[in-house]
């Protein structure tokens, strides 16, 4: 309830040593998807599994190093939109499997 | 050096282009030199383009909403007339070519610049009044968030006089869309169109999610919020959770066309069912994003005057909640036809016929509060009641095409087209023209025209029945959308009656703007002015300001004992202005020029990559990114209004109302 436009109550704003540490392991994450896909190596649908776990792991390090959350209290309003969020990205993506792929069992697509 | 653009895509051989070019050049030229005369550059540089105060951003969203208003009723009424004229062997006066960029252009406008663009203005105008809040939360951002809105909205009218226009429908489903089918500038300006105004919109939904949940005032719980800043939060929700979803979508289009990817295309291992599946998981959100707010126009228009408090405030919130979480789980209702099986189609069938319960239920707290309480027939009634007896009809209809079994019949008909229109107008137009009539005193501090107001809903009103009731006929007789040319006689005269009804909402249009020069024709007399800044004897806290409001909106801060604050205060006899102070110095955002340059950027970014001029998106994206950071380097962007200032101003008001209260 601050109308003051200055303040900064509530979050923290991470230090030089949390964004190189959280830059270098969203470029790790980054190159390892680009190999795996690159270099032929897993079957397809390992394929497909590992880029999405490092995705996962990637909005992970985001959230931590460059969103700045955490488990402390200031934070208690960010963790409920997260979870929020959380929700809804479930439901998207749930949602999504089990429209394509019912959809691609009839169509006969895939 | 121009990259693909050359003097062959200036459509000189259109002469229905190059009339209306030379109309908006004759307008263009007349408002330019109107405000040369005038000597009003300045004044209009300093205190409205560049300023970050949500009041005078609010009318900007509503200047760029009415002229979406205009064009893409345009682009209606020669869809109608085409229609009623290009039956047995007539091509009508527009060409397939033409009329499909004709349709694509109306959704892609009325949608983007005209509902969104008037909903944020609603946002910024009513929301940080209503809370008792000075500003909203990111002030910069607020401006950043318009000067996105209305280049996106310049990029799509460019597109009728440099090369063409989408003509894939207002969503460009692939394969259509992709190159191999749509090799023209169309479908890229819709994209850059959609992907610079969606920054934009979702800016605006941080903003207003920030300010509602961070600045409301002392004693405002979420319980004693009013239901416009409900539906204002509610809204800003789904804007941050969708539009990233669209966003997506649109680029995964972008890079099919502009690197060859495969992600919808026929060949490739494209998948185009993804586009519909993710285009509609923002697409159905999206729907509701416009609604909501209308909702919470209604729900403080109806108890102003009935002269009685909100009827459920509570079911009302929760209705709206409600309608906001079910709003994401119903998006397969837009293709039940694509070829999902039973189960998926019965779950999202079921989940749509399931948002019409808190809907009904919003509706049944308008009626109860209307019941029993001293109901004015006021110009912004006439909205309300209007909107209740039409959205019940769309809803209803609504309600039909969630039967799968009955969307396979209806999918793709006029009768979708009939079923949209009667929501997206009867609910979401009439609720924004309800709001504005009602918040205009407010924002100006003279009222609009009440004759003309009604006359304009009239129009309104019949010219929608007529306009699309034929619709819903001629989608049980099997007319598809958007057609170019038929042959069946039966659909003729229907097809007629639908245009008969265009010409009334022609005249609705008319009567709106006949409105507004009478109402600033006769501001300066008695009966017009709002001196009290309580014109309908209201219930929420914008209304304790001076109409229009100072600076910033309140010079002390009230304090919230009880839903409604204001009427609370008046009925108790707390002065909620605090009149007489003691002041202190006010801490205000300065206005800024970064907004418009990023936003100008932009544009040229977007027109450069439309046309494959690529030095000139390279230095376009520099000036970004030099505006951005110059302005996160710049340290002066705040000044105290001095408390003498505040008191000023304040005594001149509390004098007015003294003087108000002797007569």
């Amino acid at each position: 309830m601050s109308t003051d436009h200055s303040a900064h109550g509530g979050s923290s704003h991470g230090s030089a040593g949390s964004y190189v540490i959280g830059f270098v392991l969203a470029v790790i994450l980054t190159a390892a998807a680009f190999m795996v896909v690159m270099g032929h190596s897993l079957s397809p649908s390992a394929t497909l599994t590992t880029i999405a776990a490092l995705a996962a792991v990637q909005v992970v390090v985001h959230l931590v190093f460059f969103l700045h959350m955490n488990t402390t209290s200031e934070q208690a309003w960010n963790n409920k939109v997260f979870l929020f969020t959380l929700g809804f990205v479930v439901i998207l993506i749930v949602g999504t499997l089990f429209i394509m792929g019912n959809t691609a069992a009839h169509m006969m697509s895939r | 050096m121009l990259g693909r653009l050359s003097f062959a895509d200036i459509p000189l051989d259109v002469p229905i282009l190059v009339g209306t070019f030379l109309g908006v050049a004759v307008m263009g030229i007349a408002v330019l030199g109107l405000v040369t005369y005038y000597g009003k550059w300045g004044y209009l540089w300093k205190e409205w383009l560049t300023s970050v105060d949500h009041k005078r951003l609010a009318v900007m969203y509503v200047v760029v909403a009415l002229l979406a208003l205009v064009r893409g009723f345009a682009d209606a009424i020669m869809m109608r007339t085409q229609l009623a004229l290009a039956y047995a062997g007539n091509p009508g006066y527009l060409p397939p070519h033409h009329y499909d960029q004709i349709f694509s252009a109306h959704g892609t406008i009325m949608i983007f610049f005209m509902a969104m663009a008037f909903m944020t203005a609603l946002f910024n105008f009513v929301v940080p009044l209503q809370i008792g809040a000075r500003d909203v939360a990111f002030p910069f951002l607020n401006n950043l968030s318009f000067w996105m809105t209305a280049v996106a909205f310049a990029l799509v009218n460019v597109s009728l006089f440099i090369g063409e226009f989408s003509q894939c429908g207002w969503l460009a489903y692939p394969p259509l869309s992709e190159t191999q089918f749509s090799p023209g500038v169309g479908v890229d300006y819709y994209i850059w169109a959609i992907q610079i105004s969606g920054v934009g919109t979702l800016l605006t939904g941080v903003n207003f999610f920030v300010t509602i949940v961070k600045m409301r005032a002392p004693g405002m719980t979420w319980m004693k919020m009013p239901v416009f800043t409900w539906t204002a939060f509610c809204s800003s929700v789904l804007i941050m959770v969708s539009f990233p979803v669209l966003t997506v979508a649109v680029a995964l289009l972008g890079l099919d066309r502009y690197f060859g990817m495969h992600f919808f295309t026929n060949d490739g291992g494209g998948n185009q069912m993804l586009y519909l599946n993710m285009i509609w998981a923002w697409g159905h959100p999206e729907v509701y994003i416009l609604v909501i707010p209308a909702f919470g126009v209604f729900s403080e228009v109806v108890p102003a005057f009935s002269r009685k408090p909100l009827f459920g405030y509570a079911t009302m919130v929760y209705a709206t909640c409600a309608i906001m979480v079910l709003s994401f789980v119903v998006w397969v209702h837009h293709f039940f036809t694509m070829g999902a099986g039973a189960d998926v189609n019965a779950f999202f069938g079921i989940a749509t016929m399931i948002i019409s319960i808190p809907t009904g239920v919003k509706l049944f707290n308008w009626l109860f509060t209307m019941y029993k309480g001293r109901v004015e027939f006021h110009a912004t009634m006439y909205w309300a009641i209007g909107f209740m007896i039409t959205f019940t009809i769309g809803g209803m209809t609504g309600v039909m095409m969630a039967i799968p079994a009955a969307d396979f019949v209806l999918h793709n008909s006029l009768f979708l087209i009939a079923h949209f229109h009667n929501v997206i107008i009867g609910g979401v137009y009439f609720g924004y023209i309800c709001g504005m009539n009602f918040w205009f005193p407010k924002v100006f501090g003279f009222k609009l025209n009440e004759a003309w107001g009604k006359r304009a809903f009239w129009c309104w009103f019949v010219g929608f029945y007529f306009a699309f009731v034929p619709l819903y006929v001629l989608g049980f007789e099997g007319m598809t959308r958007r057609l170019n040319h038929y042959d069946n006689a039966q659909w003729h005269p229907w097809l007629l009656i639908a245009e008969v009804g265009a010409v009334m909402i022609m005249f609705g249009i008319v009567c709106q703007v006949t409105q507004l020069y009478v109402s600033v024709r006769d501001m300066k007399l008695a009966e017009n002015r709002d001196e009290t800044g309580d014109p309908w004897n209201a219930r929420s806290l914008e209304w304790s300001t001076s109409s229009p409001p100072p600076p910033y909106n309140f010079a002390i801060v009230p304090h919230v004992h009880e839903l409604d604050a204001f009427m609370h205060d008046k009925e108790n006899g707390i002065d909620t202005r605090q009149a007489g102070g003691p002041y202190q110095p006010i801490h205000m955002p300065k206005n800024t020029v970064a907004g418009f340059f990023v936003g100008a950027f932009s544009f040229v970014l977007g027109f450069a990559a439309i046309w494959y001029i690529w030095w000139l998106a390279v230095i376009a994206l520099v000036g970004i990114f030099a505006t951005v950071i110059a302005r996160s380097a710049n340290q002066d962007v705040d000044y105290y209004i001095p408390a003498e200032e505040v008191a000023r101003i304040e005594n001149e008001h509390t004098r007015k109302l003294m003087a108000q209260a002797a007569e």
